[in-house]
């Protein structure tokens, strides 16, 4: 009966999320289980006061029913036989009317427990999403770098999974088994201290077997999640490439690599599956040798009239064991077998729910970006001398509202795209440096190209302008402020950026440029498409600017995305521009497009490209050629030219772009 | 559907047959141990001297069924273990190898994640469901028929109130099931909604901070989570229903038993039999166990019917049949590398209206150089996938070494035609490695012949470990025109008669574009070389130009017919020339 627990427990929504089954990927850490209990019961003390009330009448409800029957026997049906039906009637009826009191009692708390679980389960399940996701808004881009997307995924499905499973099935299901194991040994106890310890010593045997099955089952559970893992890589990357494959025929061969890993994955899998499926008849069996010596041993105890301990030795004294004590001994052994069966199958569920717990408490404590600028941006206009004016509408005039606490003033600095870089040093990881002394200025509506191979250190540099990532040494100042001083949303708003890679969200087309601003009207994001090129093609898809988005714009050709993104940045129109230009090959007349809506996007602005073609650069005000991290050339592109560097070799193609 | 999947069993046919036989001997062991108990109980209660004479004889009994038990149900379990793991293995052998046999056109149908969320999760689902036809689908049906057998023989009057409960916990439990799947199924799909939001902003993380949608990011989030756990938590509200009414009844059952019991006893005046009370505990005992058959029985069956969509998914790639198949009598050999096209028409689908391809007639001899231009939706890589028979031309034929390429075994036929495609990729692994998917067999001076050709052995060399230099999945740490030079030099490795490069110098400098092409004209003559390009100055020199338009040939001849006799060619020409020339007199002026 041990599955049943089992599935039950799967029902409600258990269909394989994520990949395969939760499995411990790692140490838990210490002191989860207190922080998790302390989480939920701090959040939902009463129900879970309830749910454990509720738990306690239906196994007292469980235990009255037990003795229904001797009650049955002892009170109707004995007396009933030998002095009539009449004679009992009454009192049978009274049974049989308790007895549906309680049961029905035991039903409505039955239902008040799983409605009670339901509410906490998705409740908790809500407060860890959006305290996991809450938390990852604020991390630092360096997270992201350094956790697989995948593996942050997992957090929301398998980890929460398990954990849930741990709230809402294990600790109901451990606080009744023990609540039963510790009255039937009380039970037992009473009756006879000797055959208790036949109990405990077969206890002992099922513990073991429970350590030695159940850790195998889960050492190779682990493996089959590596197999599973290694086989994926694999076919992810075959399938990609499909068409590769068919091209060079190579199919045999990654056929014949694809068995090697699926064999292993087979080894890993069947032997992972024979423990889980041999542990509950292991069990289940040991309980019925155990029956069976305890009937010996009674037996015995009984034929040979051994004085018999006992709590119940108390009240009646040491006293040889009646059949009858042998026969309920047992009965209640049998219970206490049975529960340790299902206790069994809850030790992995614990253990991958406590996994589970530690890693999405791992997202929750990760040290949230740093924030210690104070320099706001608002909205401004000139009073009547000509000095800012802080004010709530949008006037399309910016300020640097600064405060200075040494002298507890307030001064505003009028938002211009004033850049400067001064010995920059910056290094991903410290030990390796990306940036080595980089210093550059852009004055306000300059335009500045980046130029280099990849891996120079172009990205890293506008990175470092909307403080994606912090500088090791060295100062970046804005519009003469050090950007360390301004409010990184209050930097970011300012800064616009069409990233090299496209990033769309699932809504309408129309959602998606609004990102760029979010009280923008429509009017206002129709401007900006039309400015960004894209209104054209978004007016031939099936629903113009209504068309759903999914699927980061799987719909879409890479060079409409792009114009998209142009389009998201026209319309938070911000004062200086971050562009990196798209690696991948779109074609000329879409090239063209972009490249025009960029042109208009820059117009007017404080501007820096990171180009990966060189015919983007040449209107540029200056051009900085990057290698390993250092500018080794810059200037306009005529003077790069005239200097027959680096950027003359490039630009003649003698040496590669990218 | 099943049966497309069935066909997967093959070899664990046999543990998957011997799993059921053992599951019912663990069933029978199983029930006819509270049997014994309960005999051997009646026996020792009634015994007066030693109650140990029963005891050990049931005890022996006991010992022997549960030692079987035991040993049928660990074998049960291995057997399934062996059984499912074995079939899910051949699930995604069959997978990867029907996917190993799709045509492009097949490729394009389905995405990658989808494939591998079909070869992993949904394989996981089927394997789950398949273990569970094994065991519990056995497993229960039995305990149900035993229960009713074991009941029935005990006092069919009484067992008969069991069965009349049957109907009413069935049709309870089932219009809960049926009220509530479908909602679980439309909470699945938003469930499944919020995890994609979750991915998205993880993925466009970067867009996220630069425009400072934190906030608001969480606004969303929070509304949709916010969803999803409401309709969850009504769902599981009504599902929590289940188990109580299960449990009202059975309870119900058992006193409606016990009481009538109870009264037939003392009717019949005696406590020991025909009827005895052991009869009546043992009675309800076996009630209580025919109905909770029932409930898992409804349990089982929900499972399943959430495996099938994953069912569903897998038995649609196995019986996606390529009809891209080399012929019965294949030809082996080609000849040589001329090709014909003769009236070729070509859709992607038979229901799409427009022909990507239309009237496309063509020659080219053995070891000419032929140019393709076009704007984007040309077709002209239609075109030339249509030579190595990576889609079937729709109308008309194409004939490569005067055959047609449907006479082809199509190993043969590829391992002459190589192309290099535009959307190219390399694999994990070292560059030897990924060079000799052109020929496994090469040999190193053979790889540096190559690798020399496309213009790649210098930058090779450039790096510390040389031709071991380990390549990341999707050649991630390359340039991209180190990577099209790597893919180059690879297709060269098959010693083709015809190659074929789509656009596969983009991303290499002009210089050595020039390089690469010189090589090929000196080096290998022979070869049919069939360059697709945006540059007209990569097609220049060419024996032969072919200007696509709208998937038909609108002009074709060398460079000095084209321009003769093409404007549009010649406006191409020009426009490409001035452009250069424009440059040249800007830094000139400087």
């Amino acid at each position: 009966m041990a599955e049943q627990k089992n599935y039950q427990s799967r029902m409600p929504m258990r269909r394989g999320r994520g990949r395969g089954m939760p499995v411990p990927k790692g140490a838990i850490k210490k002191g989860t289980a207190k922080r998790l209990f302390k989480w939920v019961f701090g959040n939902y003390k009463w129900q879970f006061i309830l749910v454990f009330s509720c738990i306690l009448v239906s196994s007292i409800s469980h235990l009255i029913s037990s003795v229904f029957m001797k009650q049955l026997v002892d009170n109707v049906i004995t007396p009933g036989v030998s002095q009539g039906f009449d004679a009992v009637k009454d009192t049978l009826i009274a049974l049989v009317a308790t007895m549906s009191a309680i049961y029905l009692l035991a039903t409505l708390f039955e239902y008040l427990q799983g409605r009670t679980m339901a509410k906490v389960t998705q409740g908790m399940l809500y407060s860890f999403r959006e305290k996991m996701f809450g938390k990852m808004q604020t991390l630092p881009l360096k997270y992201f770098d350094t956790h697989a997307h995948g593996d942050i995924m997992s957090n929301y499905t398998n980890d929460a999974d398990a954990t849930r499973q741990l709230i809402s099935q294990s600790i109901p299901s451990l606080f009744s088994s023990i609540l039963t194991l510790l009255v039937s040994a009380g039970i037992m106890l009473w009756y006879s201290v000797w055959l208790f310890i036949v109990v405990i010593a077969s206890t002992i045997v099922m513990s073991l077997v429970i350590k030695k099955v159940g850790g195998n089952s889960s050492k190779y559970m682990v493996a089959q999640q590596r197999s599973l893992g290694q086989e994926e890589g694999f076919m992810e990357e075959m399938m990609k490439g499909q068409k590769v494959v068919k091209v060079f025929t190579h199919e045999e061969a990654s056929v014949k690599e694809f068995d090697v890993l699926n064999e292993q994955l087979y080894h890993d899998s069947e032997r992972a599956h024979v423990f889980g499926n041999i542990l509950g008849p292991i069990i289940n069996n040991i309980g019925n040798f155990n029956y069976v010596l305890l009937a010996t041993v009674g037996g015995a105890l009984f034929t040979f009239g051994a004085p018999n301990i006992g709590i119940e030795s108390i009240k009646i004294g040491i006293v040889p064991i009646t059949i009858g004590t042998v026969l309920a001994f047992l009965s209640i052994s049998k219970n206490f077998t049975r529960t340790i069966n299902q206790l069994s199958h809850q030790v992995s569920m614990i253990a991958m729910g406590l996994a589970g717990a530690s890693r999405i408490f791992e997202l929750m404590d990760e040290e949230p970006e740093k924030d210690e600028g104070y320099v706001t941006l608002v909205n401004a206009k000139h009073g009547e001398d000509g000095q800012l004016i802080e004010t709530s509408e949008r006037t399309g005039l910016w300020a640097w509202k600064h405060y200075h606490q040494s002298d507890d003033t307030t001064t505003y600095v009028e938002l211009k795209g004033d850049i400067v870089m001064e010995n920059v040093d910056f290094g991903y990881v410290p030990e390796k440096q990306v940036l080595k002394d980089v210093s550059l200025y852009a004055r306000p509506g300059q335009k500045i190209a980046f130029v280099g191979a990849t891996g120079a250190g172009k990205t890293t540099i506008t990175n470092l302008i909307n403080r994606f990532y912090d500088i090791a040494d060295g100062k970046i100042r804005y519009d003469g402020i050090n950007v360390n001083k301004i409010k990184k949303s209050d930097l970011r708003r300012s800064l616009g950026v069409v990233l090299q890679d496209v990033n769309l969200f699932t809504g309408t087309v129309m959602d998606n440029i609004r990102y760029g601003r979010l009280d923008a009207t429509d009017e206002e994001c129709m401007e900006a498409a039309k400015l960004a090129n894209a209104d054209d093609f978004i007016r031939r898809l099936p629903e113009g600017y209504n068309t759903m988005l999914t699927n980061n714009g799987a719909n879409l050709s890479q060079g409409q995305r792009q114009l998209l993104s142009i389009a998201r940045a026209a319309v938070a129109d911000p004062p200086v521009m971050i562009l990196d230009e798209a690696t991948s090959s779109i074609d000329t007349h879409t090239e063209a497009l972009v490249q025009d809506g960029m042109d208009k996007l820059m117009h007017g602005r404080t501007v820096f490209v990171i180009a990966h073609r060189l015919s983007t650069v040449r209107n540029s005000d200056a051009i900085m050629v990057l290698d390993k991290g250092e500018i080794i050339e810059r200037g306009t592109h005529e003077q790069l030219i005239e200097q027959k560097g680096t950027y003359y070799q490039l630009y003649t193609g003698a040496f590669e772009l990218e | 559907m099943i049966k497309t999947l069935l066909k997967s069993v093959r070899e664990y046919k046999k543990p998957a047959i011997i799993t059921p036989m053992f599951m019912v001997l663990e069933v029978l062991c199983e029930c006819l141990m509270p049997l014994c108990m309960a005999k051997m109980v009646n026996e020792v209660q009634v015994a007066t001297d030693s109650a140990l004479t029963p005891i050990l004889k049931y005890g022996g009994f006991l010992i022997l069924f549960a030692a079987l038990s035991l040993m049928s149900g660990v074998m049960a379990g291995k057997f399934a273990a062996k059984a499912s793991c074995g079939f899910a293995k051949n699930l995604r052998q069959d997978l990867f190898y029907s996917v190993q046999k799709f045509s492009f056109a097949d490729v394009d149908k389905f995405s990658t994640s989808s494939l591998v969320t079909r070869l992993t999760t949904d394989v996981t689902n089927t394997q789950q469901a398949f273990q569970m036809c094994l065991r519990i689908v056995v497993r229960v049906p039995l305990q149900f028929i035993f229960a009713i057998i074991m009941s029935f023989s005990i006092n069919a009057k009484l067992a008969v109130v069991f069965v009349l409960v049957v109907p009413f916990i069935l049709t309870i439990l089932l219009s809960i099931m049926r009220y509530v799947m479908p909602f679980f199924r439309k909470i699945f799909k938003k469930y499944d909604a919020l995890n994609n939001s979750i991915q998205e902003n993880v993925g466009g993380i970067r867009v996220v901070k630069s425009f400072v949608r934190e906030g608001y990011e969480n606004e969303k989030f929070q509304k949709a989570a916010g969803q999803v756990r409401d309709d969850f938590m009504k769902a599981e509200k009504i599902l929590a229903l289940n188990t109580p009414t299960m449990t009202f009844f059975v309870n119900f059952a058992a006193i409606l038993i016990s009481f009538l019991g109870a009264k037939m006893i003392i009717d019949l005046g005696t406590l020991e039999g025909p009827f005895s009370t052991g009869d009546l505990s043992a009675l309800t005992t076996y009630g209580v166990q025919m109905l909770s058959c029932l409930m898992m029985f409804s349990m089982v069956f929900v499972m399943l019917t959430m495996s099938f969509e994953s069912a569903r998914r897998i038995s649609e790639v196995l019986e996606q049949k390529s009809n891209i198949v080399s012929p019965e009598n294949a030809v082996t050999e080609v000849k040589d590398g001329s090709i014909r096209f003769e009236n070729v028409n070509f859709k992607y689908s038979e229901n799409a209206d427009k022909y990507a391809l239309s009237d496309i007639n063509l020659d080219i001899k053995s070891g000419e150089t032929v140019g393709i231009l076009g704007g984007t939706g040309s077709s002209k890589s239609t075109l030339i996938q249509l030579i190595p028979r990576l889609y079937d031309c729709t109308d008309g034929a194409v004939f490569v070494g005067g055959l047609n390429v449907k006479d082809y075994d199509l190993k043969a036929l590829r391992k002459e035609v190589a192309v290099v495609l535009q959307k190219n990729v390399l694999f994990s692994g070292t560059i030897k490695e990924n060079l000799r998917w052109g020929d496994e067999s090469a040999s190193d001076e053979e790889l540096v012949r190559v690798c020399k050709l496309a213009q790649a052995h210098e930058f090779i060399n450039g790096f510390p470990d040389g031709y071991d230099t380990y390549i990341e999945q999707g050649g991630t740490n390359v340039s991209g025109g180190q990577k099209q030079r790597l893919c180059i030099a690879r297709a060269l490795l098959r010693k083709p008669k015809i190659l074929i490069l789509d656009d596969s110098t983009s991303a290499v400098d002009t210089k050595t574009d020039a390089l690469i092409r010189k090589a090929f004209a000196e080096e290998i003559p022979n070869t049919t070389k069939i360059i697709i390009a945006q540059r007209v100055a990569s097609v220049e020199s060419a024996d032969k130009i072919i200007l696509l338009d709208g998937g038909k040939i609108i002009a074709c001849g060398n460079h000095n017919e084209l321009m003769g006799s093409s404007e549009i060619y010649r406006e191409i020409y020009e426009e490409q020339t001035k452009k250069n020339s424009d440059d040249s007199e800007k830094g000139g002026n400087e």
